[in-house]
């Protein structure tokens, strides 16, 4: 399957040379407002996210959990739209060239149209997309458009895959590979460290793709220990909290900043 | 006959599987199984067993003399659902996917409710079966149906309150959804309707179809002929398609779901997902939805709490489209005054639900020639609706 030669490929291949794991935090975008996203996306780059998932808000988000949930509830009440997504991610590519993911439910990408939300994206500067209610099975639409576009379609893999459908998203992932940590849905409690390291090591031999993991993720030490056998960690829940908590204050931008640096560590920092 | 749904589970444009990926396994496993126990014939013998001895199967195709005389056009048949146990025709599709649950030695159901009644029935097969059962309900239809989460607590089943969105049935689908992702490998998610993800609308369908195989057995005895119309209100779709779809094939027999207009339909507060939405994705399955031009799923409104959802089953939204079925709406108001004229005429009080197709039925009988057959699904009975009727009316127990 055709990989885009984006920033995604790049930055993994970058890392891979210098032996680093990528730190991916998510944020929401709009939360609390665009204007904020657009001062937090070129904040995380500097605090040293290696690429950043900017979340689509929908109304009914069935994979994640509460965390998000409210998040995307607060950027749709501050007037958050797909379009208003790809204007900001417009006006970020001035100043950061960081790849962009973008997470987002079918419906809101069906809305605009599959076609036009893939030319759209790309030409705003978005490297790739995680549709979380999109298994492979649904995605020839989808992933038609991204090709002929050149944006990254990124599948997710979980602990109850089987074998045949870990072949089948290998194959059809493109940028990497998101292996859902546990049964569950975001902002969960990180558990079974053992069988996460089993299956990544498994699914990162077989896939000659980078492997991040997600889900469940919190902490600097969660980060540490998941970094040490997978390509990539994702943040999300956790970092969102700390938007919640501290959307309000003067230092909000800093506060977020602190966090990503102290992940950003843990995952440089050398374990087996 | 091309086989409906396919492979992929879709009927025409509409339906799939848009899940996250930790729940394709689980939806993969129960296909296979249940395709298998479609054809298996101890399966299928202890299913009709059941309906027969617990459910009181089959249920009366009562001649609405009294109706039928007031309306003075078509003569109307009621389809008894009312008379299942627990009230309503939700029951049959439990029995069904109990059964299912432990030939997939699973221990645990969960489930959504909007107005209680598939709560009600999920509660009831999970004290026969010996299953633990959790449901989640919308906390404003707590409100609206206190007395069927009382119900479900007395049956043994875990009411969990969902406090996000618009606190109805939608919401209490996203948390069963989360439930089911993260318990997936115990739980077996006892979906209510023809929604989600395949199998379901089409599982749903099946166990549910034995409404219509019945109607046409009984009208045939009782009239000799098929009837000229058929009418069921629609949420999710599972008693009208239920109704429906032994008929499908007879193009002579017209069909009518009636969706719920609320406020009316001008009025942006209401649940007519052909008549003010588009197709879009929710819940697993692509179909008719009420939602703005970005793509949010909008707030929906009905009096009758079992048909306040923004998505429709999507064999309903195949149906709409080749106008093999024909989609109209009551509002509110209308609901209740057939409400009113249902339980005054031939003393049968109907669910909010079932009223809605009453409404239809009050505009469209007089239109009929008194030859004609009309037969309506009644889906449920209204007593859980008999404390919010009170309340509108001012009335405190």
């Amino acid at each position: 399957m055709l990989i885009p030669s984006n920033r995604i490929a790049a930055t993994f291949e970058r890392l891979r040379q210098r032996g680093e794991k990528a730190l991916i935090p998510y944020i929401m975008a709009g939360d609390p407002s665009l204007a904020e996203t657009e001062a937090l996306v070129p904040a995380l780059e500097q605090a040293g996210a290696d690429l950043i998932e900017l979340g689509v808000p929908f109304s009914d988000p069935i994979a994640d959990g509460p965390v998000i949930q409210k998040a995307a509830e607060r950027a749709l009440r501050s007037g958050t739209t797909l379009r208003r997504i790809l204007r900001t991610v417009t006006s970020l590519r001035t100043r950061t060239q960081v790849p962009l993911i973008l997470m987002a439910y079918y419906n809101t990408i069906m809305a605009m149209g599959e076609q036009t939300f893939c030319r759209e994206a790309v030409q705003a500067g978005v490297d790739g997309v995680i549709v979380p209610d999109m298994p492979p099975e649904e995605a020839d639409v989808l992933q038609e458009a991204s090709q002929a576009n050149g944006l990254c379609v990124i599948f997710l893999l979980a602990p109850t895959s089987t074998a045949t459908r870990k072949a089948h998203v290998i194959e059809r992932t493109s940028g990497f590979i998101y292996y859902v940590s546990m049964t569950g849905i975001t902002g969960a409690k990180l558990r079974e460290r053992d069988s996460i390291k089993r299956n990544v090591r498994a699914l990162r031999k077989k896939a000659r793709k980078p492997v991040a993991v997600g889900f469940g993720i919190a902490t600097p030490d969660d980060a540490r220990r998941i970094a040490a056998f997978s390509d990539g960690v994702i943040v999300g829940s956790a970092l969102v909290q700390t938007v919640e908590a501290r959307r309000h204050d003067p230092d909000f931008i800093q506060a977020v900043s602190r966090f990503t640096a102290n992940l950003k560590a843990a995952v440089s920092h050398d374990v087996t | 006959m091309a086989l409906i749904p396919d492979k992929r589970g879709r009927f025409g444009n509409y339906g799939g599987r848009y899940v996250p990926e930790t729940l394709m396994p689980a939806l993969l496993e129960l296909e296979k199984v249940y395709v298998t126990l479609r054809k298996d014939r101890g399966f299928q013998k202890e299913f009709r067993e059941r309906l027969k001895q617990y459910v009181g199967r089959p249920t009366p195709l009562y001649f609405a003399k009294q109706l039928t005389r007031t309306l003075g056009g078509a003569k109307i048949y009621l389809k008894r659902e009312d008379l299942c146990h627990t009230g309503a025709h939700k029951i049959n599709n439990a029995v069904g996917q109990a059964l299912l649950t432990r030939r997939m030695k699973k221990s645990r159901i969960i489930a959504e409710t909007g107005a209680g009644q598939h709560g009600v029935a999920v509660a009831t097969v999970s004290a026969t079966f010996g299953l633990d059962a959790e449901i989640y309900m919308g906390t404003e239809d707590m409100e609206r149906q206190a007395l069927n989460v009382f119900r479900m607590r007395l049956l043994g089943a875990k009411v969990t309150g969902v406090d996000a969105g618009s606190r109805t049935l939608k919401d209490a689908i996203n948390e069963a959804m989360r439930d089911w992702t993260t318990n997936v490998r115990t739980t077996h998610y006892l979906l209510g309707s023809v929604l989600g993800a395949h199998p379901y609308p089409m599982m749903i369908r099946d166990f549910q179809s034995i409404i219509g195989r019945e109607a046409r057995r009984q009208i045939l005895t009782a009239e000799g002929t098929l009837p000229h119309c058929l009418v069921a209100c629609v949420g999710g779709g599972s008693n009208s398609i239920g109704l429906f779809y032994p008929f499908i094939h007879d193009a002579r027999v017209e069909m009518v779901g009636v969706e719920a207009a609320g406020m009316g339909l001008t009025s942006g507060k209401h649940a007519a997902r052909f008549a003010g939405g588009a197709p879009g994705v929710l819940h697993g399955t692509m179909t008719y939805l009420l939602q703005d031009s970005h793509g949010q799923v909008k707030l929906t409104h009905s009096v009758s709490a079992g048909l306040d959802y923004p998505a429709v089953g999507p064999e309903h939204a195949m149906h709409h489209d080749s106008g093999r079925i024909q989609y109209t709406s009551a509002t509110d108001e209308e609901a209740l005054e057939a409400f009113d004229l249902l339980s005054r005429v031939e003393g049968i009080i109907p669910a909010l639900e079932s009223a809605h197709a009453v409404a239809e039925v009050i505009k469209r009988a007089p239109r009929m020639k008194k030859n004609q057959i009309l037969i309506m699904n009644l889906s449920g009975r209204g007593d859980k609706d008999v404390n919010q009727i009170a309340q509108m009316q001012g009335i405190q127990f």
